[in-house]
This record gives structure tokens, sequence and C-alpha cells, in this order.
């Protein structure tokens, strides 16, 4: 029972873990592009992270365009459609998503809302950045090297990825693997710093358990990608050995075109294991801070507590954990031993349990909510609708024999597109309209939002429901053209056409989002103080935006949990982390009182 | 704007079950034994599609009822222990419901049947080639490194179950009906993918190692097979055709295609023909000479 | 147990400051939890290389790469300087100042004798007869020990740092979390190289030993 009376405790030790002392910028370059300070990161990381991602739109509407009318557009031939889809896929996975939540939100989110004031270690958060940037400038040079980036797919399976039938097999694979390297090297200085920053900078009061679920999302993911991404880093390492000094690690003898080459004894396999032991992490480091972010958005919006608060914190641990033993439930049908489908079968499905109590616990934070339906708001119970499909599609691909006919069809495309491209970018629209006014002082342009929304929401729906059916039908994934097939009827040649058409209006809808976020800098609506009478520390602080160093003079102390929402007796419907006991406004109005 | 989002869910919600139900989009007609995946399949869409309905009908009826009003308060309810329990038990037996029948028709999948006649597929980029055991019922051993213009399928020189087995290259693959066929896959080069859409069943071929998988074909006709895990340029013009043919029709076929000895003997031919026309031309040049 | 009274909290019922002191690995420096968190990555890279390695060798046509006994000689380097580095460390703690210095240089000078002794053994196997790229035990050979030769050469450039503060008259306590880094690094250095040796680079009987064991060979 929540207690609102002032005889609770409101005395407070001495802080135990020593003030951080800040680096102070001594010039422009040190204040705002050197800089140390975590909220200029994280906003160097997420501008940097949407505009390679806004290459990756681009290649989707060649692709798409491909797709729906091919033979129509002769600019885009085999080759490059295989590099479109390959960089496509691997800018947005790892340069967008994984930067934009951990390096972008992490930066930004962690040290407020655990109540610090940097991270705990500015130097090497500041050399993240830059390594990240060093990645994504390898990657865009690879664009333009002679036989063009690599066309091998974003898995890279070896062999094809380094023999001269796949396009870049050159100096496009090779750069791919160098800015992959890099990413890792970066990523991991930054994972470092969000994991310490967590579980050592908190502020006082702070304890784990009264973190939000945004922190516990981006901190188990950042521990996933710790453990994940040396699997990436070691395969990586191992295939450029074989593409640069000739050694077998992935290479079987095998022919290139009728001609004997020089390898011998590899298996490509071995890669495909690496390669998923960190690639299905990798879907649920994406998912998890999509996970805790919409949790906050649901639970401030409905102006509701997060239902079962504890369920949904071990509901993430055991995802995480889980996550580390399902990697081959992408490997049904590669040809290793098939019993451990068996394996990989139970316990990807067992995965869905948490899942889904995740899923009812968001349903039950609107039950008997005081629901606004603002723009975050919106966002997020569209994340649910696309994130509930796309799980539930992955229930097919997960149980080993459902996914025999399904895998390596447009099926595939759909789920994950649905569940890891759709849900969580809906996450991050929704994140981005309601921290924005935290971030720059004023309010995104609502019409513009709307506009922005109900295109996005619907249209990608329209886009990736329908594509299940055509996966249902035997067509393939990664194919340049159909061409003349019985399994491939007209009607379905218009479906494609029709979800070409509804990509381009949704990528259009993007371009008004990103003119609302440049334009919204200097002409929206000027922001009072937490706006959406939020809880939790970042909306506390002295000033917004906040300053370097965050919380002024005196850091804040934390008396409850951050879903103080609606407490019966409480004046407010909304009680701030670090508003002690004593000074909580008590109703007079019988309706809220307590019972 | 509550009314109109909660209709636009109650649309997703509803319009996702009609539009399964009228999608003119559906499977190929299941051409083999493999009848239980697609009922895998059904079963997993009822117990997801009531799941999807559901969540999403719920949530529209919140939106439209609990809607922002300044006079009122949200409940406060952190969790409910009973009702999550509840939740966790509904949904682990749905889980079980789908998975317990894919495990046992998975079983099937890796078991193949005594007796199962064994065929080989064997991918480059990018076509598909096929060797049939011959009258010994046993294929040849095979390596990469013998692979030559005139062994193309690297059969073991030294292997006596090689001499009769039947090589078919750039010509489509027949199989006769209701006999279980278990199909070993191999690549030559890359990652290649068997997949024909009527049996459902699909693997990908390796280089380095033989993968397997079987099915029995129940319908006679001719059916597509198409790559597919990608394997480079080519990719999606690497097709394939198995014809299922009646008994009769598949030995009359069987009759007709080449062995590997036909293969030795017509190499040695052309060897002979290339000596002699070698010969022709060294009693040639002197003559040119003079 | 801990860990799980922390996550059953019901962190609603209970407003108030509840300040109760760090336990656990929260209470240590951050440097030192950001270090262990570094330790977890890398053990998890050298232990999926270990396991690739094992799954090539349950292949037939396995051929067990060259022993240079070299190899001997340069881990007796590494346990040397890992042993010099907790020499320093003791002595910081003590605030001997001499001891610390000669710790470290000896620490350091071992570190480098122990990268000159790998590339000699990678010269002297990349001009044996036996010598093919090709050859998946010699490819991981020099891939594992390039690896973990690079992080010894991160370790150096700490140490390196140490060294700058510490020169002249070496202050104590500037360089004294630095010191204590190091050696936890050393010694963790030192624990991956002798499973690497022992498993692999010293006759592969060792990991076939466990691959029987497993049932996989």
């Amino acid at each position: 029972m929540a207690d609102a009376s002032p005889t609770a405790d409101d005395y407070v030790p001495p802080a135990e873990v020593e003030d951080v002392e800040l680096y102070h910028p001594k010039s422009w370059i040190t204040k705002w592009v050197f800089s140390q300070d975590a909220k200029i990161i994280a906003i160097q990381y997420s501008s940097t992270a949407l505009a390679i991602g806004l290459v990756a739109l681009v290649l989707s509407w060649l692709m798409r365009l491909q797709l729906g009318f091919p033979e129509a557009f002769d600019f885009i031939d085999a080759e490059q459609y295989y590099q479109i889809i390959t960089l496509h896929g691997m800018i947005m996975v790892i340069y967008l998503l994984t930067a934009l939540f951990l390096g972008g939100f992490g930066n930004y989110l962690i040290p407020l809302m655990v109540g610090a004031r940097d991270m705990v270690f500015p130097y090497v958060n500041m050399l993240s950045f830059w390594i990240y940037l060093l990645a994504v400038v390898v990657l865009v040079v690879s664009f333009f090297v002679p036989g063009g980036p690599t066309g091998a797919g974003w898995t890279l399976y070896p062999p094809q990825a380094i023999l001269s039938g796949t396009p870049g097999s050159g100096s496009g694979i090779i750069l791919m693997l160098a800015s992959l390297i890099l990413f890792i090297i970066g990523f991991t200085m930054g994972g470092l710093n969000y994991v310490v920053t967590v579980l050592q900078a908190r502020t006082r009061g702070m304890t784990l358990m009264r973190m939000p679920l945004t922190i516990w999302g981006i901190f188990v993911a950042t521990i996933l990608a710790l453990l994940a991404f040396p699997a990436l880093f070691v395969g990586a390492v191992m295939m450029m050995f074989d593409r640069i000094l000739g050694t077998s690690f992935f290479m079987p003898a095998i022919l290139e075109f009728g001609e004997q080459l020089q390898y011998g004894g590899g298996s490509p396999i071995l890669f495909q294991h690496l390669f998923w032991f960190f690639g299905h992490p990798e879907v649920y480091i994406v998912a998890l801070p999509a996970f805790g972010i919409v949790s906050d958005l649901l639970s401030i919006h409905a102006r509701k507590n997060i239902f079962g608060y504890r369920m949904m914190v071990w509901a993430i641990v055991i995802i995480g954990g889980l996550s580390f033993v399902v990697w081959a439930h992408h490997m049904y049908v590669s040809g290793m031993n098939p019993y451990f489908g068996f394996f990989f079968a139970t316990t990807t499905l067992i995965i869905a349990v948490p899942t889904a109590i995740k899923v009812y616990n968001w349903v039950l934070t609107l039950w008997q909510g005081n629901i606004q339906l603002t723009l975050p708001m919106l966002f997020a119970i569209a994340f649910i609708v696309t994130f509930v499909n796309g799980g539930i599609t992955g229930l097919f691909l997960g149980n080993v024999i459902v996914d025999v006919p399904l895998s390596d069809t447009m099926f595939v495309v759909a789920h994950f597109h649905m569940v890891m491209g759709v849900a969580p970018i809906l996450v991050i629209f929704g994140a981005i309209y309601h921290w924005y006014p935290l971030i720059t002082g004023r309010m995104l342009n609502s019409a513009m939002g709307h506009f922005h929304f109900w295109i996005t929401f619907i249209g990608s729906y329209a886009i990736y429901f329908p594509m299940h059916y055509l996966g249902f039908m035997g067509v393939p994934r990664r194919y340049f053209e159909l061409g003349e097939t019985e399994i491939y009827s007209q009607s379905a040649a218009d479906l494609n056409a029709f979800i070409t058409i509804a990509a381009l209006v949704v990528g259009f809808a993007q371009l008004v989002f990103l003119f609302n976020m440049i334009w919204s800098v200097w002409y929206g609506r000027k922001s009072e103080p937490n706006p959406w009478r939020a809880t939790s520390l970042e909306w506390q602080t002295p000033v917004m935006p906040p300053e370097h160093g965050n919380f002024g003079d005196e850091l804040p102390v934390v008396y409850r949990w951050a879903y103080d929402f609606s407490v019966p007796g409480a004046a407010d419907d909304f009680i701030p982390q670090n508003v002690p006991p004593s000074a909580v406004a008590v109703s007079d109005d019988p309706e809220t009182a307590p019972a | 704007m509550n009314k109109w989002l909660a209709f636009v869910l109650f649309v997703v919600a509803v319009g996702s079950v009609v539009f399964h139900f009228v999608s003119p989009w559906w499977f190929t007609p299941l051409a083999s034994n493999w009848g239980h995946i697609d009922t895998t399949i059904v079963i997993t869409f009822w117990i997801t599609g009531v799941a999807f309905v559901a969540v999403i009908l719920f949530m529209a009826y919140c939106v439209l009822k609990f809607r922002h009003k300044a006079d009122r308060r949200a409940a406060y309810e952190p969790e409910n222990k009973k009702l999550e329990i509840w939740l966790t038990v509904v949904t682990t037996v749905g889980v079980i419901g789908m998975l317990a029948p894919g495990l046992i028709v998975w079983n099937q999948y890796v078991h193949v049947p005594d007796g199962a006649d064994e065929i080989e597929v064997m991918g480059q980029q990018w076509t598909w080639s096929y060797r049939l055991p011959g009258a010994d019922g046993v294929l040849g051993k095979t390596d990469v490194r013998n692979i030559t213009s005139d062994n193309p399928f690297g059969i073991a020189m030294n292997d006596p179950n090689g001499v009769d087995d039947v090589l078919i290259e750039g010509d489509d693959l027949h199989l006769p009906i209701d006999r279980p066929v278990k199909v070993l896959l191999r690549s030559i080069d890359v990652l290649h993918d068997f997949y024909v859409p009527h049996f459902r069943a699909k693997m990908d071929l390796v280089p380095g190692l033989v993968s397997y998988f079987w099915m029995t074909p129940t319908r006679t006709g001719s059916f597509e097979i198409l790559c597919a895990e990608l394997c480079g340029t080519g990719h999606h013009i690497m097709r394939g055709t198995v014809v299922v043919d009646a008994a009769d029709d598949y030995d009359a076929w069987l009759q007709e295609q080449e062995t590997f000895a036909d293969y030795l003997a017509a190499a040695e031919a052309a060897k002979t023909s290339t000596a002699r026309l070698a010969l022709d031309n060294e009693e040639a040049e002197p003559k040119a000479a003079q | 147990m801990t860990v799980f009274k922390t996550l059953t909290e019901k962190s609603w019922q209970t407003p108030g400051s509840r300040d109760k002191p760090l336990t656990g690995v929260a209470a240590l420096p951050a440097a030192t939890i950001a270090l262990r968190f570094f330790f977890a990555t890398v053990t998890v890279l050298f232990m999926l290389l270990i396991i690739a390695y094992g799954a090539r060798m349950a292949y037939e046509d396995w051929i067990p790469g060259p022993e240079p006994k070299l190899l001997w000689l340069n881990t007796a380097f590494l346990i040397g300087s890992s042993l010099a580095m907790q020499w320093a460390w003791s002595a910081t703690r003590r605030g001997d100042v001499d001891s610390v210095r000669q710790g470290l240089l000896a620490g350091g000078a071992l570190a480098y004798a122990f990268l000159a002794g790998q590339v000699l053994a990678w010269r002297q196997i990349g001009s044996m007869e036996a010598f093919a790229i090709t050859n998946p035990a010699i490819a991981f050979f020099y891939l594992i020990t390039a690896l973990h030769a690079l992080h010894l050469l991160g370790g150096l450039v700490a140490w390196g740092r140490v060294m700058w503060i510490g020169r002249g008259q070496m202050d104590l306590s500037a360089i004294r979390r630095g010191i204590e880094l190091c050696t936890a690094y050393w010694h963790f250095l030192l624990i991956v190289w002798l499973v690497l040796f022992g498993l692999l680079f010293s006759g592969n009987g060792n990991l076939e030993f466990i691959l029987v064991l497993c049932g996989l060979r």
C-alpha cells in the first residue's frame, strides 16, 4: 500500500559515492565537438545514426522499386540490388538501431534518470563516439571503392561473401568487416560506461528496483551487447584472415566458377554459429531498450503506474539470459545437426512466455488508466500492435518444423521488419516526441506529428502484414526478380506493387518528421518544465534543458519508485521520485482519498 | 481522437483476420507427404490469432473507455499476482499447444524411413545437377578436388559404386511417385538451398558437407526448384524443375539417362580423337614445311 | 541471495530515502567494475575461439599444428611478468617506492620479452617446411596468439601511462589505482594465456581429452 503520509522516513544519510569531478570544457571545440558531456555525445550519436539511417531509408526505396516494378528501372541491376539490400540491413540493425538506442538514448537518459552528473568515464565515452563515427565513415567509403560495397546479404555468410560471384567481394567486404570491428571496439567503450554508471553512479535512494524501466532495458541490453559482440568480432576477424591471408576458417575445398581454390577444411556453418550467437542477442539489444522506453511512455501518458513492475524487470532479465541459448533457430535449415532443432525450438518458444507477460502488462497498464492520447502514447500503442503481430509470427519461425517451409521466404522479411524494424522504430519516434522538449526546450509540431504518426503506423502495417502472405506462397527473399514462375500470380505482383507504393509513402512521412525535428528547434512551441507531468528524475532538473552536470549544485535524493501516478490520497496525479514523503501534498477530495 | 484510434485498432484486428480468410495468397497446393507441416501452421494460426485479436481488441476497448478526463483518477494497482500467474499459465499452455505438435513432426522430418531411395542434388553458381545411384543403388564417393571437365561431379575414380551413377546436368530431375526419397545435398562453391514450395521441405547445401532431408512425392506433375539461400549475383536465376512421374514413366525416363561410365567413355573417345587429330597434324606439318 | 532480495523489492510500498550502503559489486571503484565487465567480454571472445578450435578439431582431416618449444620460455616470461606486477602492487600497499619502481619495470620488461618471444615463434612456424596457411591449426595459432598479444599491448599502453605519471619522484597516490588495475589485467591475461597454451598450443591432447569427454571425438 502506498504511503503518502508525512510520517515516513525523510532522513538522508550522507552520500557514499563521491561526487564526480566534472571536466570543464575550455573552448567551443571541447564543448560542442570533442565534448565529454554525455548529453552532447548522445546528440552526436543520434544525429550520426539518423544520417546514416537516412541512407538506409533511401536504399529501401530503391529496393522496393525493383521488387514492386521489376524490369521498369534500368538503373538497378542484380549486383546493385544485392548491394542495396545488404547495406540497408546492416545499417538499420547495427549503425542505426543499436547506435541510437544505446549510444543515443543510453547516453542521454542513463545519467539523468539515475541521478548522476555524467557517465563515469566521460573521456572514454567521447572516444566511443569518435570510433563509431570512424566506423560509419569506413562503411560509407566502401560505397565508392572499385567493385562497390559488399552484396553478401547483411549476414555476410561465407564462402560467398568473399568469392567473386558476389558483388563487392574485393575491397567492399574488407571495409565492411573493418567497419564492424571498429564499431564493436567503439561500442565496448561506451557499453562499459553505461553498465558501470547504472551500477555505481546512482544517486542516493535510487535502488535498482526504483529505476525506470527505460534504464533497466538499456542496462540489460548493454550487458547483452558486451557479451554478444565478441562473437561478431571473432567472426569478422576470422573472415578477414580468410579473405586476406588465405586461411581456411570458414572455407572448405571449393571451386570458384570451375576453378579449384587453395582453401580447404573450413566450415561455413561455424561462421553462422558465431554470427547468430551475436545476432540473436542483437535482436534483444534493440528490443529491450524499446520495451523499457515503451513501458515508461505508457505509464506516464496513461497517468497510471506500470502494471507489474517487478514482473517487467524479471522479464527483461530472463529474456536477456534466454537470448543466449536460442541462436540456432536462425539455422534450422542450415545443414547443421538436425537434432539441435529440438533444443532450440524449445528454448525459443519459452522466450514467448516472458515476452507475452510484458505485452499483457502493457495493456493492463492502460486498463483503468486515464489515457492521454498524446503523440508518445499513440506511438506506444502502435508499437504494441506491431510488436504483438511480429511476435506471434516469431512463434511460427521459432517452431522448427513450421520454419522449414517459411525460412528464407518473404515471411521472414515481414516478420523481422515488423518485430525489430517497425516496432522499435515506433518506440524511437514515441521517445523522440516524449523527450524532445527535455532536449531542446520546445515541443515538436503536433500537426506534423499526427500526420507522421498515422501514415507511419497504418502504412507500415499495410506494408508488412500482406508481405507474410507472399512468404506463404513461397516467394523467396533476396530475389532480384522472380521472373516467370508458376508460384507467383498476377495478383501477387499487384500486391508487391502496392507494398512498394505504401513504402514510398511511409518513407515520405519520415522526411516530414525530420523536417519537424529541425524546424521545431527554432519554431516549436516553448515547453514548460516537465510538460508531461512525469515522475522520473530527468524532468526534475533545475533548468530545462538540463545543463552540464545535470542537477545544479546538489544531486537529487530519491524517495520512491518512478511510477507514483494517481496515488490515492495525493493531491496531484503524480509524485516525482525526489519528493520526500513529508512534502507530498495531501488531497482533501474524498474521491482520491485512501480507502 | 480516442474513438478514431479505437476504430483503427478494431479495423486492424478484425481486418487482419478478414484478410487472412479472403486473401488469394496462400500455400501452393501440396505435392508431398508433409501435410503435417501445414497442420502445425494452422494450429499456430489459431492459437496466435486468438491472442492477437484479444490483445488488440482489449486495447481498443481501453482507449475508448479510459480516455483522459481532468476530474478522474487512474486506478492504483502496482501488481496483481493472481492475474499475472493466471496469464502465465494460459500462455504456457498455448505455447505447449504449438510446440508439442511441432516437435513431433520435426521428429518425423529428421528420421528418414528405411528403404528410402537416395538421390543427390549438387548445387553450383547458378545451376542444379543431380545424381542417382544407378543399378547398384549406391552413390559413389565424391570429392570436390576430383572435379574436372570430364568428371563434373568429382566422383572418386577408385570407387566401383560410382561407375553406374546416373548423372543429370542441365536437365530436369525426375522422381517416382509415392516412393520416399532421401535427398542428399552438396555444394561445390557457396551456400545454396534446395526449395520446392509444393513439397514444403527445404534444406541448405553447404560446401564441405552433405546435408539431407526426405519426403515422398504424392502428386505427379512438374514443380519448380528455387534457390532459397543467397548465393551471389545469379541467386534469383538459379532454378530447376522436378518432375514427379508415375512408375512406368519414371523407368522409361531413367533408361535414357547417361551414367558416369558413359561420361568416362565419352571422355576417352574425345581424348583418342584429340590424339588422332594431333597425330594428323603432326603428319601434316612436315608436308606444310616442305 | 542479495541479488534475489534486491530484485524482489516491492519498491512502491516504501517511500523514504532508504539509503542502504552499497554492497556487492557496486561498492567497488568504478574502474574496477568496468575492468571486470571487460574481463567478461574478453573471456567470451577467447572462449568462442577455443570452442571454434575444438569444433574444427573434431573433423577427421585435422592436422595438429607445430608446437614450438619457445612457447614454454614465453610462458615463463609471462608468469614472471605477472609476479613482478604483483610484487609492485604489494609494494604499493606498503608504500615502498623503490620496490614499486623495480616491480613495474620488471613486469613491463618481461611482458615485452613475452611479446618478442611470440613474434619469434611466429617466424619459426612461418619458416617451417610443414607451414601451410590453410592448415587450420596454424591459422588458429596465428589468430589467437595475435589477439592475445594485442590485448597485452593494450595493457602495456596503460602500463606506460602509469610509468609516465610516476616518473621522477613517483607519487604513489597518483598511480595506486593504475597499478592495481594493471596487476589485475596482467593476471587475467596470464590465466587466459595458460588456458590457451594448456589446451591448444602445448599439444592438442588436452583439448582432445575434453572433446572425448564430451563425446565429440
